[in-house]
């Protein structure tokens, strides 16, 4: 599972940069899209094993959990992760929209300082 | 009295807030957020009152104790950092009655400032890596609001490179972050530096480090990711501009001397000596070749404010005392200093209606104080004495010194002297230079309010770098003070943990 889960992560991350390389400016927020869900598998995936059907529940009148649970930690960076990459994400679409609109291109080359 | 960390964040948090609420209000707005600028200072002060009593100080919010809360911490760089900033924030908002249009006014200028300074106190004190990435994108999309603000080609333009550079950095940020929790199992700083020494894989150590470092280093716009800056840093308002340029790139050097002292210090040869240091040298050479290569006021110093990045990054890399208190009076110092210069490029365009070096001219006459304020700050930012970056560059110069290390200390004092040449340029063409003609048909940007609230930052900010200069051992042992905490980790960890 890890190794799967490496080498999808590691894909994500290889077609986000190759995306955001390129000259056109949907193509680069593609990339940072791609690149926001990378992030947030990465950190499922490495922080801690992932455990099925452990809740992490403490029975009554213990301290700590009788066995080895699911960390809910990773879930919770998570999730805030993909609220903040949500709203940033929406500006930069909205961003591009109002350059083309503006500028009237969508190539990166043609957004140099100089040519005014 | 611990809650009194958290009014530095609450307040101008509020103050946006409220902002947002008597949205079609600019000139309530105005005033709430002055009020919230002067309490934000007042706190300030209030925690250097209570820190001097007892130590650094932690808020664990919620009352869950570290590691499993949040917790914020304030010890003496920090503190430093909140009282310069508050600065900042006031001498803008008093900029802007005079210098922001109606216009950026109705469309939220002032909740976006408001919340920038929100996230930006929010790095600083916090003690929390998470929490860290948050509040750095809290000052990030407020920031990416004012960027924009008015819709220019040239803003959207320069926005573009700005949020993809950003968001970059936030996405290798959050992998440092993934990386690090599950080599831990933590994200509270002092307990992160703590189970970092249990650790016996250094490799997976540096990886997650040099994660961090390119994250920080993009924020701070260190050689070879500091692209973005030049292409957005002159393109919005004025006082926009002098903002951005006074707090954001020092948050991500803040942040830098932060992880840098308390947690990645496993390999300093590897991680300080080598690679900040050549990164420090080569930003602050390009930096200052690259502003050397303008002939617009507000690109030059866009531009130079990479080569100070400079400053402060091999300060770190030395890694001695004395280098660390240089570093840390020289962030403070170019703070003042380099905001001050953005606001007296927007006097200078609201008395000429340009930037570039070649439409002005004739300023020392007609408005000598002008010529002393730049003169001041000028002078202070190329390390004049008895100005306040003479002290700065002092103290890291002779840090290197210390160590020997000659190439480091040639390179710092070349980029000493082409500041010096790129200072000269600007103080030759627009205050020396002959009164160019003014067309009548070129319009002159109007001014909004009073013209003399541009004039209170500005000599406020230029008697502040003056008396830093004059005072200097006062403020040096301030900066001793935070350098010492940060060189002995265990007094913030032992604040943090309790133990």
């Amino acid at each position: 599972m890890i190794l799967i889960m490496a080498f999808l992560i590691g894909s994500m991350y290889a077609g986000a940069i190759y995306m955001m390389m390129r000259r056109s400016i949907i193509k680069l927020v593609m990339g940072l899209i791609i690149l926001a869900n990378a992030t947030n598998l990465l950190i499922f995936t490495v922080a801690g094993p992932l455990r099925r059907g452990a809740p992490p529940l403490i029975a009554e009148g213990s301290i700590v959990p009788d066995q080895l649970v699911a960390d809910p930690l990773p879930q919770a960076l998570i999730l805030t992760a993909i609220v903040i990459s949500f709203g940033v994400l929406a500006f930069a679409v909205v961003l591009i929209h109002r350059v083309y609109e503006v500028i009237g291109v969508d190539d990166m080359n043609n957004l140099k300082d100089d040519s005014e | 009295m611990m809650q009194a960390v958290l009014l530095p964040i609450a307040l101008p948090m509020l103050a946006g807030a409220l902002c947002m609420v008597f949205w079609f209000q600019p000139r309530l707005q105005t005033y709430l957020s002055i009020l919230s600028a002067v309490l934000v200072m007042l706190s300030a002060v209030w925690l250097f009152a209570l820190h001097a009593e007892l130590g650094i100080l932690v808020l664990q919010l919620g009352g869950w104790q570290a590691p499993f809360g949040i917790s914020l911490v304030a010890d003496t760089l920090a503190m430093s950092m909140v009282l310069i900033a508050s600065i900042i924030y006031l001498g803008t908002l008093i900029f802007s009655l005079a210098s922001q249009s109606k216009t950026s006014l109705r469309y939220g200028y002032l909740p976006l400032l408001n919340l920038m300074v929100a996230g930006v106190m929010g790095s600083f004190l916090t003690g929390d890596i998470f929490n860290l990435y948050v509040w750095f994108e809290i000052m990030l999309i407020a920031s990416f609001g004012l960027l924009i603000l008015g819709g220019e080609k040239a803003q959207l333009r320069g926005a573009i490179k700005y949020v993809a550079m950003n968001l970059l950095s936030s996405a290798l940020f959050l992998t440092a972050i993934g990386l690090l929790y599950g080599m831990v199992g933590t994200l509270n700083m002092a307990d992160v530096a703590v189970k970092l020494q249990a650790i016996e894989d250094q490799r997976l150590i540096i990886i997650v480090s040099m994660l961090f470092m390119v994250a920080f280093g993009i924020k701070a716009a260190a050689f070879p990711l500091f692209f973005w800056l030049p292409a957005s840093y002159h393109t919005p308002a004025v006082a926009v501009s002098a903002v951005f340029a006074g707090l954001l790139t020092k948050v991500g050097v803040y942040v830098l001397f932060r992880f840098y002292t308390l947690i990645f210090t496993q390999d300093l040869d590897f991680t300080h000596h080598s690679i900040l240091l050549w990164a420090g040298i080569l930003t602050m050479v390009i930096g200052v070749l690259g502003a050397a290569a303008q002939m617009s006021i507000r690109r030059i110093l866009s531009v130079h404010i990479i080569s100070q990045i400079g400053y402060m990054l091999v300060a770190l890399a030395i890694f001695s005392p004395l280098a660390i208190a240089g570093g840390i009076f020289y962030i403070i110092h170019n703070i003042v200093v380099k905001t001050n210069l953005f606001f007296i490029s927007g006097i200078i365009y609201y008395q000429r209606g340009s930037y570039e070096l070649k439409k002005l001219g004739g300023l020392y006459k007609d408005s000598p104080w002008l010529a002393i304020f730049f003169l001041l700050s000028a002078l202070s930012l190329a390390g004049l004495p008895p100005l306040s970056g003479f002290f700065a560059k002092f103290i890291v110069i002779s840090a290197i010194v210390a160590e020997r290390d000659w190439w480091t200390l040639f390179f710092a004092v070349a980029v000493s002297l082409l500041t010096l040449f790129s200072m000269l340029k600007i103080w030759s063409y627009a205050f020396w230079g002959k009164k160019p003609e003014i067309s009548e048909d070129s319009p002159m940007p109007r001014l909004t309010g009073q013209a003399y609230w541009m004039w209170v930052p500005v000599t406020f900010l230029a008697v502040t770098s003056l008396g830093m200069g004059l005072a200097a051992e006062f403020f040096f042992q301030y900066a001793q003070q935070a350098a010492y905490e940060l060189l002995h980790p265990h007094h913030y960890i032992q604040a943090v943990l309790g133990e």
